[in-house]
């Protein structure tokens, strides 16, 4: 049953061969056995996720329910939900219990879905390998003494140890590509915009997107299709015509250009990284797909012009933890300013502070132009990189990451390392473009590696078909870590 | 244009950031190669290229001036236990 | 040797929406803390601004009501700094690309020492839109300051002027010309008590011709006389601080209206450093000329354009067209009272400035709560007009319709308050009061003609008002001078 896909869950559901409530007894139970080493939840609430169970097994009993109802999904700590404790992995929020539920929970609500709980993550998304969370660090299932990723690394993990049916993400500079890429399961970071931000925490409003974490492009299109859709409450939320994601999933790929970035092939590459993903393109050359190169002339930079506007923006979106109305306020001080600068100092970790100090910088007097307006100018470059390339190709294919997972504690000490393990999933973001990893292959180490896709602007169900037909003729998307079959 | 230790306790001032003086030093340490990385973005010639700010080149969309939201103070301050007759409680505010 | 003192204005006019600028929470004042304050303008995590249209619309409005240029597209900016009123810990505002460009008023100001007025040109720099913060409330919490965030989200249009005004008086001239105006185009309630308007006064002094001298922004004034005393204070103050050879530093200054002093902030906002930004949670907006077009359809005659119609077309004095383009309601009031007695501008302009004002002073209230409606006054000047009451017992009947309504022939004719032509009439009326007050013919007679107003009053009394006044005069004056 755990490594049924969402249709056979449903189907599993609605033939009554299992209830909502004997599903998600049974991934509560795998949560409270493996969790403790994995700690991919923050939080579990048995009783609020039960009394959903419950209310899903009413509607299934009447015959009536979406595609999700009953299925247990994980949440990604950083969408508020109503009564549930919302932490964002951070100390400032680690006794805040939202009054509200974000759009994408919303969401998941009406599709009868059951929030099996909130997964861990970076603090406030900021990070590469689940390490800055106030909550602990996530140990990637594949192999215990390296990360998962991040900053969605509590839901990769989640997905990948079968601590529930699926995931959702978030997804500022690769956060959902990145974890899903070191764990060996699907991903998809949608185009800006398809997904309302309401109720997510913000890290860097102008890149944050929503997306699915799951076992299977099929799966992801299924969960995409409860996820994406207008919402007045986001101004960047965009009107687009309703499109059922698992449309298009299975035609064929003859005639499909795939575009080749020499940029992601260059110096950095791990080998047998470099090795699966050419076995990749192989594979789609034989279903059809013809191969072309193209340049991303800009992408090296998309690193530097990241750490500026995404901590820039970031800045900005975390003064509004301040002590006054909700989350950590310093137990003693001794005026205003003093109270701000407690709480801030002790509620905040080391890398959010850092980015905190980065944006706060960039933004201030005398550096403006130099630093934020001049990063905003060659991010315009980067998304023409891009759609220059897309005048040649449909779809464009490389490494989701330049290695497999790095060992918990490698790059802890030196953020600039940390960060370059991303050069290959931020470019995207700052184009607001769509890009997904799915799982490729093994690594040297035996980890897995993940191949991402990016497709042009809106382009999701096609992206979905590319990733589906791979995994129609390969079985990496279903290899499950060794020692967590249960 | 390197960044000062100076301009480390100013920034954590502005960002109201508490920093010991050892704090402030490995901050220091580390932005300094932040910026270094940062750097080989400033040497791009951008004339004539607009800032982008947004994903997509859309405008606002307006809501109407109608009243949709209820009073839910008691929920809203059910998050904070600093709260007297209905207003949030802070040090005293001098101006 | 002279001073000469510069004054720039920021004018915060709170937009009369109903709901916030960038939530669905009630903007209505008065209401119990917090209780307005939805999960947007309490900044939760995860919460976004979506744009008011209604704001918008109201800034677009003064935009063509001082000639401004309204900008096609126009963003939305973040200015950070850390108050607790302030609960997102940056304010959304906008900066480098304000809604509202380049506009202009022009001030009457009466010279001190003629009965003259000069006008004079108020350049606007820019007015653009942003949000109000919550309040701070300071009593009773044992060192604590409570925090109200009903406020935390209004509208506001924030107008700036150029450095054009000379003089305290200019300054709330100029400001009260714009409380005038927003109401007048109905974007702002201009209510001062409740804050709907509040002002910001640059002030610096120089000699005449040279540089700006550096200047001291006095924050926040809530009222026409604290403005007026604060600026006269700041000036003085700064004359005094330069002649005595001192300095004055750009400072941002608060008014102390019990002491009627001005004094520096005492939490110094550290270096102002906002570090604007684009909000990436906002586009640009958009204002196309359709729209522009559609708003303009719904101006109404703006108070310059009604005084000049009203001295040219009406020929009205400029002080009678002053007064009566004051607000809105009073023009109303004006114009539809004269579309009763069409003609008849200067009695309608005499009665509005006169009986229908000191009433309404009398009792406190505004002219958009007079208890006479324009159709009941122009009924009792069209009885003036057309000979049938005297102004004496026209004031009869306004009193009457003013404390208890009804309509003006009724009251007339149940007062009995027609004038008498009649000559026979009035002839025996007089005949009778000269026959009962011989001592005082006599005085009159023997050349004392002050004692004929005394025979003024006792006619007028015996007729109740209603003597044609001229034709009983006359016969008053044939009648004492024919028995000499």
């Amino acid at each position: 049953m755990i490594n049924f896909s969402l249709l056979q869950l449903g189907d599993a559901l609605r033939s009554k061969k299992i209830s909502s409530v004997e599903l998600t007894q049974l991934y509560l139970d795998r949560i409270a056995a493996l969790n403790p080493e994995l700690n991919a939840y923050i939080t579990v609430n048995e009783e609020m996720t039960l009394a959903q169970a419950r209310a899903a097994d009413a509607q299934l009993k009447q015959g009536e329910g979406g595609a999700l109802t009953g299925i247990p999904v994980a949440q990604k700590d950083i969408f508020c939900a109503a009564g549930w404790r919302t932490t964002c992995g951070s100390k400032m929020l680690s006794n805040f219990v939202s009054p509200y539920d974000a759009h994408v929970i919303e969401q998941f609500n009406r599709a009868g879905a059951v929030n099996l709980g909130k997964t861990n993550m970076d603090e406030f998304a900021m990070g590469s390998s689940n390490e800055t969370s106030y909550f602990g660090i996530v140990k990637n299932p594949w192999n215990h003494k390296t990360v998962p990723g991040g900053s969605s690394g509590g839901s990769a993990t989640a997905v990948a140890a079968r601590l529930c049916a699926a995931a959702t993400g978030t997804d500022t500079g690769g956060s959902i590509r990145q974890p899903a890429a070191l764990c060996g399961i699907s991903g998809l970071k949608p185009t800006y915009g398809v997904v309302s931000r309401y109720g997510m925490i913000a890290f860097a409003s102008s890149l944050d997107q929503a997306g699915p974490m799951a076992h299977s492009a099929e799966d992801l299109a299924l969960l995409l299709n409860v996820m994406a859709g207008f919402d007045e409450r986001d101004s960047t939320s965009i009107k687009c015509e309703t499109t059922d994601y698992a449309q298009d999933l299975s035609k064929p790929l003859s005639g499909l250009r795939i575009g080749l970035p020499k940029e992601f092939f260059a110096a950095g590459l791990g080998a047998d990284v470099a090795r699966a993903i050419e076995a990749s393109i192989a594979e789609y050359r034989k279903l059809g797909a013809t191969v072309v190169d193209v340049s991303l002339p800009n992408s090296r930079l998309s690193i530097p012009v990241y750490y500026v506007l995404a901590p820039a923006e970031a800045s900005s979106n975390l003064s509004r933890f301040d002590g006054v109305r909700y989350g950590y306020r310093a137990p003693e001080y001794t005026n205003l300013a003093d109270m701000y600068e407690k709480s801030r100092a002790q509620g905040f970790g080391e890398e959010v502070k850092r980015r905190i100090m980065i944006g706060t910088y960039v933004l201030s007097h005398g550096y403006y132009d130099a630093y934020y307006l001049q990063a905003q100018k060659i991010r315009r470059l980067i998304a023409q990189d891009f759609s220059d390339a897309f005048k040649q190709c449909d779809v464009i294919m490389g490494p989701t990451t330049p290695t497999t997972a790095f060992n918990l504690g490698e790059k802890g000490d030196d953020p600039v390392q940390m960060y370059l393990s991303d050069i290959y999933t931020i470019a995207v973001n700052l184009a607001g473009l769509p890009g997904m990893s799915i799982p490729a292959g093994l690594g040297d180490s035996g980890m897995p590696i993940g191949l991402q896709i990016i497709g042009n602007y809106f382009d999701e169900a096609r992206m979905l078909n590319v990733a589906h037909q791979y995994q129609q003729v390969t079985d990496w998307h279903t290899r499950m870590p060794q020692h967590v079959k249960a | 244009m390197s960044l000062s230790i100076g301009d480390v306790y100013k920034i954590a001032r502005l960002a109201r950031l508490g920093m010991t003086e050892q704090e402030a030093e490995e901050a220091h340490t580390q932005l300094l190669s932040i910026f270094s990385l940062i750097a080989e973005m400033q040497a791009v010639d951008t004339t004539g290229i607009l800032p982008m700010s947004h994903a997509q080149d859309l405008t606002q969309r307006l809501r109407e001036d109608v009243v949709t939201e209820k009073d839910q103070r008691e929920l809203f301050q059910s998050t904070t236990s600093h709260i007297k007759n209905g207003l949030y409680l802070v040090p005293q505010v001098i101006e | 040797m002279k001073w000469e003192i510069v004054i720039g204005l920021e004018v915060h006019a709170q937009l009369s929406t109903s709901s916030k600028i960038f939530s669905g929470a009630s903007t209505a004042f008065g209401a119990e803390a917090n209780t307005q304050a939805c999960a947007v303008d309490l900044a939760l995590p995860g919460v976004l601004p979506v744009l008011n249209r209604g704001a918008v619309e109201r800034a677009i409005k003064f935009g063509l009501a001082v000639g401004a240029h309204i900008a096609p597209r126009s963003v939305f900016s973040r200015k950070n700094y850390f108050y607790p009123d302030l609960p997102k810990g940056y304010q959304i505002s906008q900066f480098d690309l304000p809604i509202i460009g380049q506009g202009a008023l022009t001030i009457c100001v009466p010279e001190t020492t003629t009965e003259k007025a000069y006008e004079k040109l108020v350049r606007l720099t820019r007015a653009h839109l942003e949000e109000d913060a919550g309040k701070s409330l300071h009593e009773d919490f044992r060192g604590m300051t409570g925090i109200d965030l009903n406020r935390a989200g209004t509208p506001l249009l924030e107008i700036v002027s150029e450095p054009d005004m000379r003089s305290a008086t200019e300054a709330v001239i100029y400001a009260k010309m714009l409380h005038t105006l927003v109401r007048w185009i109905g974007i702002c309630d201009g209510n001062m008590q409740e804050g709907s308007l509040r002002f910001d006064a640059n002030v610096s002094v120089r000699r005449p011709g040279a540089e700006l001298g550096a200047r001291r922004e006095i924050k926040n004034l809530n009222s026409f006389r604290f403005l007026q005393q604060a600026i006269e204070y700041e000036a003085q103050w700064q004359i005094d601080t330069l002649e005595a050879g001192g300095k004055v530093q750009q400072a941002t200054v608060l008014f102390d209206s019990d002491k009627c002093e001005t004094r520096a902030m005492r939490s110094k906002e550290d270096a102002h450093d906002y570090r604007y930004f684009p909000d990436p949670d906002l586009l640009p907006v958009a204002i196309d000329a359709d729209w522009i077009e559609r708003v303009r359809k719904t101006l109404p005659e703006l108070p310059l354009a009604k005084r000049a119609r009203y001295v040219a077309d009406l020929d009205l004095s400029a002080y009678d067209a002053d007064t009566l383009t004051s607000s809105r309601e009073m023009a109303d009031l004006f114009e539809a009272t004269l579309s009763e007695v069409p003609g008849e501008a200067k009695l309608c302009a005499n009665w509005l400035m006169g009986d229908v004002s000191a009433s309404l002073n009398r009792e406190d209230r505004d002219v958009a709560h007079c208890p006479i409606s324009p159709q009941q006054l122009g009924g009792v000047l069209k009885r003036i007009v057309d000979g049938t009451i005297s102004n004496f017992a026209a004031k009869e009947v306004f009193k009457t319709l003013w404390s208890e309504g009804g309509d003006p022939d009724v009251i007339i004719e149940e007062k009995g308050l027609k004038q008498i032509s009649d000559v026979g009439t009035l002839e025996a009326m007089i005949d009778k009061i000269i026959a009962d007050n011989a001592a005082q013919v006599a005085e009159y007679r023997s050349g004392k003609e002050k004692v004929f107003g005394f025979f003024v009053g006792l006619a007028m009394k015996a007729s109740k008002g209603s003597a044609n006044p001229a034709q009983m005069q006359e016969i008053l004056k044939r009648k004492l001078s024919n028995q000499k």
